[in-house]
């Protein structure tokens, strides 16, 4: 329960990764980890589909990259309001190490790759300083009707 | 060429913006067309396939009120999805159903009614083939995923805009030929350049339009098929791939690996490469789309897509002329139905039966239809 929160419209009420919602309510944007294996998921996920594990672990998304974006200046039902809005990919390097006392055949690599994280953008960015490779981190936000919400924000 | 599977007959409805019919009456029209074009009855169909995206009209199970209404009855029916490429889908199970030997012959019928909702239901619709747990809650809409392959292919290479309008304006010109097209207006690059902005950098004429239709594919074994007709089209490959539903989980964002993924394994069961390819049909629901397809299927290197463009190599008369029968752009989408309409297109180019939009001496053809933004890559290879 608590899901149905995430968004300016949401489809879904209820899932293992529910405490997404809940470290939006106390500011963070947050990412799953394998313990076991060291695989990296947004959009988060407690059930490791590399090594079938579920010693997951929740960690901050940090500091990323504009990969590829979109200005939508025709919303679909639910966000005729909302436009125009720009939709992003940014790309984050983890940088968090794997635990070194838990190696994984399944996993050869010394630190997890880098991952994307699909959202907003601020609106406040100007436009023309929206450009590929823009420095950006999460931030979460708070919506009407008690909803919540994470956008990016420049550095 | 392996001769195991041929496709017999197609046919399809008139693609236009409300049909004013019933879904099965719209799936009578296609059936129709491609069952009088063979002489079959239906009880000569061992069974059948019905493919739409879900949740555009009420009926749930369409299968069986439609088989019912076609005459398909007692034979199976069963429905099969992946979107936009839900006929694809349904021709490579009616190959493996035939190959296995289980059937010899197989209706694939594809459908949509779009025009039971409005413009923005249908956008919300199409948002929900996105991951509707992560990413439609942002608003996230097929023109918005497929503009960030724009902006991303942009960046990457210096594609313009310009380069993706004159996708339209070449489809428009053949779109104005085919009777079937819900769009017959030519456009020139500045008309699109001058329509309105839908989801930067993609604008209104740089995307298909909504449109109610249904076609129809007859598959039929080896020696099934030399009885109905003496002009069998041979499946020679059939490739499928999968992509991640979330954008986030994608690797390549300068084109769709599913297509590409799915173009290799059609080439290798078929035993060609592109430069093989005598005419293709690409499923360019966004100009930019048909870009992306030239330089996942091979018939250019990464980048350089464009090029085939300005120098009229995807025209009539080129070295592999695409989407001469309009396009999506022109035709219309009915997302069930157009994997079967493209079908139809290169059936009747091997064929040599496509009139104004003949590809002198066409041989081999392709078919690619991707469902969603790039999640189910479906890339079928067809020769006479």
């Amino acid at each position: 329960m608590g899901f149905e929160r995430f968004g300016v419209v949401s489809f879904a009420s209820e899932t293992l990764a529910s405490d997404f919602v809940t470290y939006l309510d106390e500011g963070k944007v947050m990412a799953t980890k394998c313990r076991t294996c060291g695989e990296v998921y947004f959009p988060p996920r407690t059930q490791c589909t590399i090594c079938f594990s579920a010693n997951i672990e929740w960690f901050s998304v940090g500091q990323g990259k504009l990969v590829t974006y979109t200005t939508v200046m025709y919303g679909p039902l639910g966000f005729e309001n909302d436009t125009p809005y720009t939709l992003a990919l940014v790309e984050f390097s983890s940088g968090i190490p794997v635990k070194d006392e838990l190696p994984c055949a399944a996993h050869s690599v010394s630190s997890p790759p880098g991952y994307k994280v699909f959202g907003r953008l601020d609106k406040a960015i100007a436009k023309d300083d929206i450009k590929i490779g823009l420095a950006l981190k999460a931030a979460t936000v708070k919506l009407a009707d008690d909803r919540v919400s994470y956008e990016f924000r420049k550095v | 060429m392996e001769k195991d599977v041929a496709i017999v007959g197609v046919g399809q409805s008139a693609f236009v913006r409300s049909c004013g019919m019933t879904t099965r009456e719209l799936c009578y029209e296609g059936f129709a067309e491609a069952m009088l074009s063979v002489n079959l009855q239906p009880n000569q169909i061992d069974a059948s396939i019905i493919c739409s995206a879900p949740e555009y009209d009420k009926q749930r199970s369409p299968a069986g009120v439609i088989a019912e209404y076609l005459g398909l009855i007692p034979q199976p029916t069963f429905y099969v999805e992946s979107v936009c490429s839900s006929s694809s889908t349904g021709l490579r199970v009616a190959y493996s159903l035939i190959k296995s030997g289980l059937y010899k012959t197989i209706a694939v019928v594809g459908f949509q009614k779009m025009s039971e909702l409005s413009s923005r239901e249908a956008m919300e619709r199409m948002g929900r083939g996105a991951d509707v747990v992560w990413e439609s809650p942002f608003g996230l809409t097929m023109p918005a995923g497929y503009a960030t392959y724009a902006t991303a292919h942009m960046n990457a290479f210096g594609t313009e805009q310009k380069h993706m309008a004159m996708v339209r304006e070449k489809n428009s010109g053949y779109g104005m030929l085919n009777d079937k097209a819900v769009y017959r207006k030519k456009l020139s690059v500045e008309d699109v350049l001058n329509s309105e902005m839908i989801s930067y950098p993609l604008k209104k004429f740089d995307c298909c339009a909504n449109a109610d239709g249904s076609s129809c594919i007859i598959v039929a074994s080896k020696d099934v098929a030399s009885k109905i007709t003496q002009k069998p089209v041979w499946i020679m490959g059939l490739g499928a791939a999968n992509d991640t539903t979330s954008m986030s989980g994608r690797k390549m964002l300068t084109g769709l690996k599913a297509a590409k993924d799915a173009a290799g394994v059609a080439y290798k069961m078929a035993g060609v490469g592109p430069e093989d390819i005598d005419v293709a049909e690409v499923h360019d629901c966004f100009t930019i789309s048909e870009i992306l397809a030239y330089e996942d299927l091979g018939f250019a290197k990464p980048g350089e897509g464009i090029k085939l463009l300005e120098d009229k190599e995807t025209y009539l008369g080129g070295k592999i002329p695409v989407n001469v029968d309009g396009g999506l752009l022109s035709k219309g989408h009915p997302i069930g139905a157009t994997g079967g309409s493209q079908v139809r297109t290169i059936f009747r180019q091997l064929r040599g039966e496509a009139s104004d939009i003949q590809v002198d001496g066409a041989k081999i053809g392709l078919v690619h239809n991707i469902g969603g933004t790039g999640i189910y890559g479906n890339v079928t290879i067809l020769g006479v």
